[in-house]
């Protein structure tokens, strides 16, 4: 009841369209080529350590970490270096990447070798060389992560397997194909860290994946929890909110409240590298959407280009409107197929022109679906209201910057207004002091 | 092929609900009181209720026109302005009357305040009281149901209830009593008004709580409850009006407030003012001091609190 008048929160009930989550993931072939871009991660760009025309091998590191909060980068392919060029990614910066040209014999970097970890220095420093970011979409340096200041606080262990994005399920499949991988590196984590306690969570869509993990739990201390089917669930305020009842404070950290959240695919990554020491060079993804003819769950080799993902997933049967990276509600738009897979990314959906039509937007009626639906609780028709009149007292006052960019507030608008994407130019107008 | 690919922010879905749909929806849960007031007053209830509707619908047309807004009629939105407006006037009140209050509702209140999603207070509940104010003999003679009780009679065998001269629940429940079109049947309003909330086009807690603040000031006031509830344009108000997105607060706790607020001003009226009638000016006044509500109910937004009050804290 105190929540009911507090904030309602009620989140949104997005499609799920997982009709891929049966489908076993499938390996792709050596690509043409692969373009590795320096900036996959949250956090300073890596530096490229190749020149043209080297030879380098699967796990080889071909950008350095540029800093503290960065990751190294590694090539998936045996091959040689062909050019050191620069790509628009998606944001619209610009990035240094390292294309490869793969010989196809794959023949892998003679020093990969599995990292002798025996205590909390010697987990994180493998953690930083394995090149591992946030695989759950933010990016984030995994390393970083893993070192907080205030360690000695950390209590629990989330592990955010709520996939609550429409069409992915390549987290689900990461549960049922790699449960052993998943606890592995869970105990570790919680083993190195000193963590007590450990919380899955996974949405109420993926029963086989509750039930496998639940199965497969054969220490104290970790526990999973079913959360339910309302977008956005794998928010990481909402999660540890669900989960453990604590209010991450704003501006702060999961750590200023004993959490650290982790994707499950990050999870088992770690375990996966302490057994053979090769670097994050594949990752798998959910390919889907309207056009896609097979779709897949596909482990493809970072760096590969959309096109030759798409080819794999038996091309498009029609002409293609928007191609997304991750999922239709915070995944962003490529501008062209050439683009190549991210560390990050944990999906590619391609959509007909029909599907990607943006529909007409009309007055707001205050029916407050919007303010209703925010799980921050934000007033997403008052911070748009206040950003129109560039209002930036009230745009501190209504808390715009708290905003993460769910775009719970678009989805359910009646009016189809654009209230997401405002919001984030209302955050720019926040930070420039007014200036627009 | 490189250039053709669609590039916008996010999301790239949206919900089914639509401005159309929803205005549909409370078009579609106002249809059986429509008809339970055929069935009492007779076809000049439909006939009204046509007149009202194609005269808003018409005049919103003309102004966006005459101004060079885009035209919205198809939102529905005027139909269902011109719906609520035919159940605030009795059956008997001349066409050029209920013309009247669709321009005060869709010209004056509306349209001349920026459209749809702009107007201060609920067209409806304006044009009928510009009407009552002007016409007041016409708008408050009542009709008596034009199929005579005979129909019903088998049906009201209970006792008269409340003071003298009133109605038994029974006929407040069927709407077999003088009254406007819409308010009469109480049975088929809530019908539509469950409706709305099942379909989650309006929340529960303005109606409920202007209900249950009515419910308690009249038991406080030495009144019969049910007689209040049932009695004048009260369950009407309450469902349909007072729930008008654009004038109502739309937080949980603003809603709460506006409910109270409303019961509060009616059961003023009622029992304390010269008209009979206060549900009316109670969803007027409550419209005018949404803003203010909005702003002191805002919700707690997560993590925000916790740094105000060490904020707070440490500047003390």
């Amino acid at each position: 009841m105190s929540k009911f008048l507090k904030r309602s929160a009620q989140g949104a009930g997005v499609p799920h369209h997982k009709r891929t989550s049966d489908l076993e993931t499938v390996v792709m072939p050596v690509p043409s080529k692969i373009v590795l871009s320096m900036g996959q991660h949250i956090g300073a760009p890596a530096a490229p350590t190749v020149a043209k025309g080297d030879q380098v091998y699967v796990g080889t590191v071909v950008g350095k970490a540029g800093g503290f909060v960065s990751a190294d980068i590694h090539s998936g392919v045996s091959g040689t270096v062909s050019e050191i060029t620069t790509i628009t990614a998606p944001n619209g910066a610009k990035q240094t990447a390292v294309v490869i040209i793969p010989d196809g014999e794959q023949k892998v970097d003679p020093a990969i070798a599995p990292p002798q970890v025996t205590d909390l220095k010697s987990f994180q420093d493998a953690v930083r060389a394995s090149g591992l970011v946030g695989l759950g979409g933010a990016g984030f340096p995994t390393a970083v992560k893993l070192a907080p200041k205030n360690l000695d606080e950390i209590d629990t262990l989330l592990i955010n397997g709520a996939e609550c994005e429409p069409y992915i399920t390549s987290d689900n499949r990461c549960f049922i194909e790699d449960t052993h991988h998943v606890l592995a590196g869970i105990k570790a984590v919680m083993k190195y860290l000193e963590i007590p306690k450990c919380i899955i969570g996974i949405e109420g869509n993926k029963p086989e994946a509750i039930a496998k993990m639940r199965a497969a739990i054969d220490v104290a201390g970790i526990e999973v929890k079913e959360l339910p089917c309302r977008y956005p669930q794998g928010a990481e305020k909402v999660l540890i909110e669900n989960c453990t009842g604590r209010e991450v404070p704003f501006p702060g950290l999961p750590s200023d409240v004993g959490v650290i959240v982790m994707n499950v695919t990050s999870v088992a990554f770690v375990s996966k590298y302490m057994e053979t020491g090769m670097p994050l060079v594949t990752k798998r993804l959910t390919v889907d959407g309207d056009i896609v003819k097979e779709p897949k769950n596909v482990e493809v080799i970072i760096g590969t280009p959309i096109q030759e993902l798409l080819d794999f997933c038996g091309g498009l049967t029609d002409e293609p409107g928007k191609v997304l990276y991750g999922g239709p509600m915070m995944g962003t738009c490529v501008a062209d197929l050439e683009q190549p897979i991210l560390k990050n990314n944990n999906a590619v959906l391609a959509f007909s022109k029909a599907l990607a039509h943006t529909p007409k937007m009309s007055n707001c009626i205050h029916c407050g679906r919007c303010v209703n639906a925010c799980p921050l609780g934000l007033a997403a028709k008052d911070i748009v209201q206040a950003y129109n009149k560039g209002n930036v007292e009230l745009l501190q006052e209504l808390n715009a910057d708290l905003c993460m960019s769910c775009g719970t507030c678009s989805f359910v608008c009646p009016a189809k207004r654009p209230l997401a994407p405002s919001i984030a130019l209302a955050k720019i107008l926040m930070k420039n002091g007014g200036k627009k | 092929m490189a250039n053709k690919l669609i590039v916008t922010a996010a999301p790239h879905i949206t919900s089914e609900d639509t401005t159309q749909k929803i205005m549909q929806r409370v078009s579609l849960a106002l249809m059986p009181t429509l008809i339970a007031s055929v069935i009492i007053f007779g076809i000049n209830a439909l006939i009204l209720t046509a007149v009202t509707v194609i005269a808003c619908v018409v005049f919103e047309y003309l102004y966006c026109k005459l101004v060079g807004r885009e035209v919205c009629i198809s939102d529905f939105s005027a139909v269902v302005t011109g719906i609520l407006l035919a159940f605030n006037l009795p059956a008997t009140l001349p066409w050029w009357m209920a013309i009247v209050g669709a321009f005060v509702a869709i010209v004056v209140v509306k349209q001349l305040f920026g459209g749809l999603g702009y107007n201060f207070a609920n067209p409806a509940i304006v044009g009928r009281i510009a009407l009552a104010l002007g016409f007041a003999s016409k708008m408050s003679s009542y009709p008596l149901p034009a199929n005579s009780v005979d129909a019903f009679s088998s049906a009201t065998p209970l006792a008269v209830v409340g003071q003298a001269g009133s109605e038994s629940y029974v006929t407040l429940l069927l709407g077999q009593h003088g009254g406007v079109l819409g308010e009469t049947c109480a049975i088929t309003l809530i019908i539509g008004g469950l409706y709305l909330i099942w379909t989650k086009v309006i929340s529960p807690i303005i109606p409920v709580t202007y209900l249950a603040t009515v419910a308690v000031l009249s038991v406080l006031a030495g009144q019969d409850p049910i007689y209040q509830l049932l009695s004048g344009g009260l369950i009407l108000g309450a469902f349909f009006m007072a729930t008008d997105y654009v004038t109502s607060p739309t937080t949980n706790k603003g809603k709460l407030v506006f409910g109270i607020g409303l019961g509060v001003i009616t059961c003023g009226i009622r029992f304390f003012g010269t008209m009979n009638e206060g549900v009316s000016f109670a969803i007027l006044l409550m419209n005018l001091v949404v803003p203010y509500i909005e702003v002191l109910t805002r919700q707690d937004r997560l993590g925000i609190a916790k740094v105000k009050k060490t904020k707070e804290g440490a500047a003390k």
